[in-house]
């Protein structure tokens, strides 16, 4: 019982880091309909352009290296260099490709993974780097002691930014008059454009916070497994997630999330060396596509109605 | 001034209904086929054949493959490269374990087991749409890959996993050379693209077409929607599948299922992005674009930028090229190089008259 315990809670809190990732499509999606595929190529880049910030600065400007303002400034920096990327795509890919098919857009975001991998490489360098946040991969010890079951600082660290994030963002969304034209973009391009919504600002605005998610996302997942080019994989993680959640809700991402982390950490225990293990790649996907038999829009995505 | 129509007539159903109704489109058709089955093989380089002119045409297949599914049913999907695998792997133990196998038999077994494996995947599409399938289809690409690396007995119990195909070998006539296995893919290649083109010119077609433009419609008036879905995932796969075991046979030699990762399936969408959606010729135009591109970006690189900037900065700018054009692709053309090709044919009927 306690190892299933220690299991499931494993599962669920990295099922929080794959909610992070998914955070950043549903956002993406919502906004403008767009399938972002970048997502993973994005959260590399801004974990790659933090980590190379933090040399950088030591190493250029003479600031002390491992400090409070260098972390502070490099995160800025780097927050700075997806916003630019941000309204770069918005200006480059996107304008241009208004009202077309959204398999369109989505090949679009495909090339633009390239585009961003090679100039995330390009910029800097593609050696696997360690990335400190000065909490420590352990369990918490009284936890360990009093009822034998590990749960890493690290995880409850993530989870606790995840759910800081969401919080972040809901507020952002409910009260703010830009989460409210964020909404009403989401809900009908068209009407929102004919009541004076700045359409591309809106864009813009969901590319740059986005980027933000993929900036935390990215720090999280680097500091747990260094920043690395695999960290473009964590958007395949993601994609289960995101079809298990729906794709237009906040809260089916966190709840997805979970799901899948969960239940993937138990089958790889459970049922894994009954077929030889390995089942981590495929069984999320196996999963969604089950639950999606029942549910095909997801636990909580829009109801999708054909009118003929 | 030559391309003109004036003067034919069409005086039975049979004429109306042909794929080239103009004499100079069949004209031009015989010889481009005259060029690529006859005289490339002869003239070409062994360069040529073994590492573009057969890719292109293996690729082509499976493109039509995704076409079929995508461009004509609508149904999007991200698994394509799986199905390959399977024909690949079915190709090698039909010929493994059937004693005096034919080829072309063992081909049109490996493609009814991906079309088999292709329709049980399909079956979510009943239900599922939109990108929400495509990512289920992605529970194929990873799933199937994961069985053939698991199950050794797929790969024969190899210790690598990687299998190395047989000889090639019909009616006692042993497909060695590269020309050999060129003139045999192109073969099989040209009788399953008109198979196609004449599949989506038939009522088939037309009710998968149906389902694309909106499903629920085509059911009210009366097509059956799991057949049709479900046949399009049949068709699609099988000719993925005869793309992958040739891509085992007459391309490549030796398969792991690890080559047939979800790359090769983007690759495969990008192919029917760039050349078309929704169209046979499209596929071959996207495949050779897809194939020529890093080949010349592989040589362009270096030979504007030197060897100064290194392997590793090299090799990035390419990713980032590739992508860019892509991009720069959708945005100037989003139906596609099939697409350009037909406005081209329509100016060049009025040529030399604006209208």
């Amino acid at each position: 019982m306690q190892f299933f315990i220690e299991v499931l809670i494993g599962g669920l809190l990295s099922g929080v880091m794959y909610a992070l990732v998914a955070l950043g499509f549903v956002l993406i999606y919502k906004a403008s309909g767009v399938f972002n595929f970048a997502q993973g190529a994005m959260v590399f880049f801004a974990a790659l352009s933090f980590v190379g910030f933090q040399e950088v600065l030591p190493a250029r400007f003479g600031m002390e290296a491992g400090s409070a303002a260098v972390f502070w400034l490099s995160f800025l920096l780097a927050f700075a260099t997806m916003v630019v990327l941000g309204i770069a795509t918005e200006r480059i890919v996107l304008r241009p490709l208004v009202n077309q098919p959204p398999i369109t857009l989505f090949m679009a975001t495909i090339g633009l993974t390239y585009v961003v991998e090679g100039l995330a490489q390009m910029a800097w360098g593609a050696n696997v780097r360690g990335l400190d946040l000065g909490i420590v991969d352990e369990p918490i010890a009284w936890l360990m002691d009093d009822y034998g079951i590990g749960v890493s600082k690290f995880d409850l660290f993530a989870a606790g930014a995840a759910a800081s994030l969401v919080a972040l963002l809901a507020a952002l969304f409910q009260y703010t008059k830009v989460g409210r034209a964020l909404r009403a973009v989401a809900d009908d391009h068209q009407a929102a454009l004919s009541i004076g919504i700045p359409l591309q600002t809106i864009w813009r605005v969901v590319w740059a916070v986005a980027g933000f998610v993929a900036l935390v996302a990215g720090m999280i997942w680097g500091a747990r497994n260094g920043v690395q080019f695999a960290l473009t994989f964590t958007a395949l993680k993601a994609l289960p997630v995101l079809i298990l959640g729906g794709f237009t809700s906040v809260p089916g991402a966190i709840v997805g999330g979970l799901i899948i982390g969960a239940s993937e950490k138990l089958a790889e225990v459970y049922v894994g060396p009954l077929v030889g293990g390995g089942i981590e790649g495929w069984f999320p996907y196996m999963l969604a596509l089950a639950f999606l038999l029942v549910r095909p829009e997801g636990l909580f995505g829009e109801r999708h109605i054909d009118r003929v | 001034m030559l391309y003109r129509e004036a003067g034919q007539f069409k005086s039975s159903y049979a004429e109306d209904g042909r794929i080239f109704p103009i004499r100079q489109d069949r004209i031009g058709f015989a010889l481009l086929m005259l060029a690529f089955g006859v005289v490339v093989p002869l003239l070409a380089n062994e360069y040529w054949l073994k590492a573009i002119l057969t890719p292109v045409l293996i690729f082509s297949l499976a493109a039509i493959g995704l076409n079929i599914l995508t461009g004509y049913a609508g149904q999007l999907s991200l698994g394509s490269a799986a199905f390959m695998a399977v024909g690949a792997f079915a190709a090698y133990n039909f010929i493994l374990r059937v004693d005096g196998m034919p080829f072309l038999l063992a081909l049109a077994l490996a493609g009814l087991a991906a079309a088999l494996v292709g329709v049980l995947f399909g079956l979510p599409s009943l239900r599922i749409k939109g990108f929400y399938l495509a990512v289920a289809t992605l529970a194929a690409q990873f799933f199937i890959v994961w069985v053939l690396v698991k199950f050794p007995w797929f790969s024969n119990h190899s210790s690598s996993g990687v299998v190395t195909a047989q000889e090639v070998r019909i009616l006692g006539y042993a497909f060695v050379s590269p020309e050999a296995k060129y003139v045999l893919t192109f073969a099989v290649v040209a009788v399953l693209a008109l198979a196609a083109k004449n599949l989506v010119r038939s009522a088939t077609g037309r009710a998968w077409m149906a389902v694309r433009d909106m499903d629920v419609a085509a059911q009210v008036i009366g097509f059956r929607l799991m057949r049709t879905k479900l046949l399009a995932f049949a068709v699609s796969s099988f000719y993925c599948g005869v793309a992958g075991a040739l891509y085992a046979y007459t391309y490549i030699g030796t398969v792991e299922p690890e080559g047939f990762n979800l790359d090769l399936s983007f690759k495969i969408l990008f192919m029917i992005i760039i050349g078309g959606v929704g169209s046979i010729l499209g596929a071959f135009l996207g495949a050779a674009f897809i194939v020529l591109l890093p080949i010349l970006l592989d040589n362009l690189v270096p030979a504007l930028f030197g060897d100064a900037l290194g392997a590793g900065f090299a090799s990035n700018l390419q990713l980032i090229i590739f992508g860019g054009l892509i991009i720069f692709f959708l945005i100037v053309e989003p139906h596609g190089l099939a697409r350009l090709w037909q406005i081209a044919k329509e100016k060049l009927r009025l040529w030399p008259f604006p209208h």
